[in-house]
Formats: structure tokens, sequence, C-alpha cells
């Protein structure tokens, strides 16, 4: 019995009805039943999605495999016919690759963990009785309506060694101007940096409704038996965001390895200046600048191997809690 | 509305935090200078001349002599172009994966049999893997269609051109990778809609078909207008499969976000007030919606992200 779906139509019925007769009424019920199911009833309407969907993201990751095994280059076509793994080789020996894959990966934990702990603090301090909420909820996710090709445009400007607004502020503390877009050492901290006031709108938002969603008296009983503020938030109060921030770690996580965007539009080239190129834009320059399509298919697999890393457990949590 | 009453009381009562109202004030004000100062560094460059630009302090107001508006109009004659293809492509990229996102929905929701965690489970997927792993085929399958070709008729109006044809890929693409998404979306408010509503129509022996048209679509209306705003937005913004297809600013075919990333840059540095002023035009579109519907902006977000 399939539970509440659409199949309990009057045909059915009589059919059940009639059902003691002999193999042939059977098997035509059994067609009857097939044809009627509602697979079958479902299928036009997701379908024709699907296929279009399927054959973009799915014949894409495909035919990128398979690229990534030629040794396909410049502009003719490639040669499906000798197929090896030596780009994979080639690509994780190659210590572009490693220092890419080491950006990535401080981009991603640091931007991630960064960006939770941010949002939660505005989360909190928001969940209150304050003037204006509305409106200083709406200034806190502003950013998060602007595209990165957009607010890599300020940071840039921000980031300016002579006249940018960062660079005054710390001259003015005296700390002295920084190179922030020349010097290796810090060109990652900045973008990250940028990346965080983008996104901690975003992750305060995802907070902000599961902290209502908590019942109020769970506040009003943890004060009463006389636990401290913080404590209450710590021991009764996060505990129970977790959901919350595992999808907003995924999300955010998707997001910074998808930094691409920031860094071309910010740059304005395929390569990134030293110390902040990420696996994304390595990936893309190996491509489309020099033409090095399997190398660059190879390069691609590896960042979709990362980004599976971090889906694959999150369906599989969102799957057990039955919230597919 | 039952959850503030109380706060202000309960807030009192909280051990610790007695004194810290303006604290709390203190902090909220810090963080919204934090969110609003590139962006007002950005709008008050975006009116300085380039004089302005070097001499004044980056966030100050353009007084007197270093007041232009000439920025906006170097910035919108450069962009102008760029703002028509971006809304060519955007608005019917849009209405495609309203389209097919609702209906897989609807076909992955309402009606039950058992494979759909499964199919579920690949449009989720589309979602989320970084487009980079597709990029190569990408290019490659474009190449191989001829697009140019078979719009060649429409080039005897004086404003289509070959290049144009690029769009078409632009729209089919971003329309492709937007389904995923919007699918969830849609997923999501559909499991909420009232069950009984459902079953009720059901017993009436009324059609899956007629089911969607008569029920479902009627009631989606709230969450249409969430997930145009998401995926408007979205593909308005999308940079990557432009930078594939279309690839120079130069192109007849450019979107607005292409031309932008090197707006005003030259040998001797880059002209900030226009590159400001064309960030602003090129938001300009996303932010009214974003002032306008903040709210289902919002809401995209929390289920979209």
């Amino acid at each position: 019995m399939r539970i509440p779906g659409l199949s309990g139509s009057r045909s059915d019925d009589d059919d059940a009805v009639r059902t003691d007769g002999g193999v042939r009424t059977n098997r035509v019920s059994r067609l009857r039943s097939i044809s009627e199911s509602d697979f079958v009833r479902s299928m036009p309407y997701w379908f024709v999605p699907f296929v279009i969907m399927g054959f973009f993201v799915y014949g894409g990751i495909g035919w990128n495999l398979l690229v990534s095994l030629t040794d396909y280059t410049g502009f003719g076509s490639a040669d499906y016919g000798d197929l090896d793994f030596e780009m994979y080789v080639q690509a994780l020996s190659s210590p572009d690759v490693i220092a890419a894959s080491r950006n990535t990966f401080v981009l991603l934990v640091v931007f991630t963990a960064v960006c939770l702990v941010l949002g939660l603090a505005l989360a909190i301090v928001l969940d209150r009785q304050i003037r204006f909420k509305e409106q200083i909820q709406t200034i806190y996710l502003l950013p998060m309506a602007l595209s990165f090709v957009v607010t890599a445009q300020f940071w840039l400007w921000m980031y300016n060694y002579n006249s940018g607004v960062i660079n005054i502020i710390l001259d003015a503390v005296g700390i002295g101007r920084i190179q922030f877009i020349g010097d290796p050492r810090f060109v990652l901290g900045a973008v990250i940096f940028a990346l965080i006031w983008q996104f901690s709108g975003y992750t305060m938002i995802v907070y902000l409704s599961g902290l209502q969603s908590i019942p109020q008296d769970q506040f009003e009983a943890a004060a009463t038996d006389g636990a401290s503020t913080v404590k209450i938030y710590w021991r009764v109060i996060i505990p129970q965001l977790k959901s919350a921030s595992v999808s907003a770690a995924v999300v955010l996580m998707i997001f910074a390895l998808k930094a691409f965007t920031f860094l071309y539009s910010m740059f304005g080239t395929y390569r990134p200046p030293n110390g902040s190129d990420i696996l994304a834009t390595l990936m893309v320059r190996q491509a489309f600048k020099f033409q090095e399509w399997s190398y660059a298919a190879a390069v691609a697999t590896l960042l979709l191997l990362m980004a599976l890393v971090v889906i694959g457990p999150y369906l599989y949590y969102q799957y057990q809690r039955g919230s597919l | 509305m039952s959850r503030g009453t109380t706060d202000r009381t309960l807030f009192d009562r909280l051990p610790g935090f007695d004194l810290s109202r303006a604290l709390l004030y203190l902090l909220i004000l810090f963080f919204v200078a934090f969110f609003l100062v590139p962006l007002e560094t950005g709008l008050m460059t975006a009116f300085k001349t380039t004089q302005g630009v070097t001499n004044t302090l980056p966030f100050f107001p353009p007084l007197g002599e270093a007041f232009t508006f000439q920025k906006w109009v170097d910035a919108f004659d450069m962009l102008g172009r760029g703002l028509v293809n971006s809304m060519v492509l955007t608005v019917p990229a849009t209405l495609l994966c309203l389209l097919f996102g609702s209906t897989a929905a609807y076909g992955l929701t309402l009606i039950n049999w058992r494979g759909q965690i499964f199919v579920l489970v690949l449009f989720l997927i589309g979602i989320f893997i970084p487009y980079q792993a597709v990029l190569v085929p990408l290019s490659r399958f474009w190449s191989m269609v001829p697009l140019e070709e078979w719009l060649s008729p429409l080039y005897v109006l004086s404003f289509v051109q070959p290049e144009h044809a690029q769009l078409v890929e632009l729209i089919i693409t971003d329309a492709a990778y937007g389904i995923p998404i919007c699918t969830l979306l849609f997923r999501g408010y559909y499991l909420s809609l009232p069950g009984d509503l459902i079953e009720a129509a059901k017993l009436d022996g009324a059609s899956v078909t007629s089911i969607y048209r008569r029920i479902v679509l009627p009631l989606s209306t709230p969450m249409i207008g969430v997930v145009f705003i998401y995926q408007f937005t979205q593909i308005w913004n999308e940079f990557l499969f432009t930078l594939t297809i279309v690839g120079s600013a130069d192109s007849p075919a450019a979107p607005v976000t292409l031309i932008l990333s090197g707006l005003g840059s030259s040998l001797s540095g880059v002209d900030f007030g226009m590159r400001m002023a064309g960030a602003f035009i090129a938001a300009l579109p996303t932010l009214v919606i974003y002032v306008l519907f903040a709210e289902q902006f919002a809401e995209g977000l929390e289920t979209g992200g």
C-alpha cells in the first residue's frame, strides 16, 4: 500500500472487486496498475527537468572525467583512444596545485568558521527586544544581496594602498600601511575577510530563524535555575542549533569553493596575485588561458571530489533525519 | 508577538546583562558601520572627480570641486549594452527555472513513489557541485552546437549579431543549472501545503494535472515570488558561465558582470570613481529587488543558501 498517494481512484476499487477472475484479468489489472502507478503519473512533471538538468550536470561531469583521462591540449579536438591517469599524476605532483589546494583549504575552514561564529553572535544580539530590528537585519544582510562581481570592486578599493579605507585606519592607529594585494602573506587573508563581510549576514539569518523556533520557556526555566546567560546559551540554546549550523556550514563551504568569481572580478585576470591562487582559479586558468583542457579537467575532478566530501555526509545526515 | 512582550522582562532578569543594554546598542552600531562602510565608501567615491578621489578621504562626501556626476555617465555608457544583454538573458532563464523547478518539485513531492528520494538526491547534488567540474565539457559542447547558424535568419534585424547566439547558450545553461535549486525551494514549500486539501481533491477524482493547475499552482504564488527573486538575482550576478561562453568584455553579447570586472582600468591604474559607479549600476536591479522584497529574499536564502 502506497501511503497517501494518488492511488485510491475509483477505477482501482472496481478492479479490486473483480480480481477474483482468472489469469487474464490479473494481467490486465496489473498492466493498468503499472500504467496508472504514481511513478508513471509523476513522470511528465519531473522527467523533463530531470533530463535537462541531468544532461548538463551528470553529462558534464562524465565528459569531464573522460577529458581528464586524455592528453587534450590546444585548439584541436580530443583523442579519446588513449586514456590514462597521467594528468592526475601531473596535477598532484605540481607545486602550484599543492599550493592552491592549501589555499582552498585555508579559505574553506577559516571563512566557514568565522562566518558561523560571527553570524551566531549577531543572531544572539538581534534576538532581543531591539529597536529598529528589521532595519538592522536588512543592513546586515545587504552585502549578501550583492554579487561577488560587485563586492570585489568595493574591496579592491577598500584595500587600496594609498587611499583605501583599511590602510587609512591602519595608518591612523599606528600600525602602518600594508600591501594587502601585493603581499602574498596578506592577500588570502584579505580575500577571506571580504568574504566574511559578505556572508556573515547570511549565517545570522539562518541562526535567527533557528533561535526563534526555540520555545521561550527554555530560557525562563534555565534562568530560574540560576544559570548565567552565557551558560544558558552554551548548554541549552546552542546545542539546539546543530542542524542550522550544519546547513549553513555546507552552504558556506560550497560558496568558498566557488570563490573564483570574487578573485577573478577583483583582479580582472585569470592569474590572481601570488598567495591567493585557489583550485577554482587554477582550473579556469589552465583551461581557458593555456588551453590545457585535460589537465584542467583533472584539477576540476579534484575540486569535485572536495565538494562531494562535504555534500555526501550532509545529504546522508539530512536523509537520516528524515528531512529529504 | 507574545515572545516580544516577555522578552524585555526576561532580558532584565538575566544575570550579568543588567548594565549592558547600552553596550549592546554600541555593538549593533559597530556592525552597522562594518557592513555599510564599503558600500558608503563606494557610493561617495562614485561621485568624485579623479582629483577628488586622490585628494579626499575615501569615505568623505564629495564636496565642492571634488563633486561630479560624470563617472556615472561614463560608466553607464560602457555598461548600457551589458545591462540590455543581462536583462535579455536573465528574464527568460529565470522563467524557465521557475517552470521546471515547480513541476519537478510537484512530481517529486505530492505524488508518492518509492524512487523519488533517489531522483531528488540527484537533483540536490546538482545544487552543490562546483561548476568548474563541467566547464571544459560545457565549452566543448557549445562550440559543437551550431547555434550561430541556426539563428542566422534573425541577423536581418539590425540589433541582432551572430555573437548574440551566445546569449541563447547562456539562457539554456543558466536555466539547466538553476533547475536543482528551484526544485529544492519549491519542494520545501509543497511539503508544507495542507495535505487534506489535496487528499480531498484526490477523493473527488481530480487528475494529477488538474490538482497541479487548480490547487498547487494557485497556492504557490508566494513561493513563485520568492523563487523568482532568488533566481533572478543569481542569474543576473552569474559570472563563471558568462566568462566561459562569452569570454570577452568587448563582445556585443557581453552581460554587465563581464564588462564590470575590467571597467575603468588602464595602464595608469584603475579609475575608482568610474569603477564604483559601474558597480552600483550593475547592482541596481538586484538592489531594487532586495529593498522592495527583503522578506522574500531572506526566505529564499534561509532555504536555498
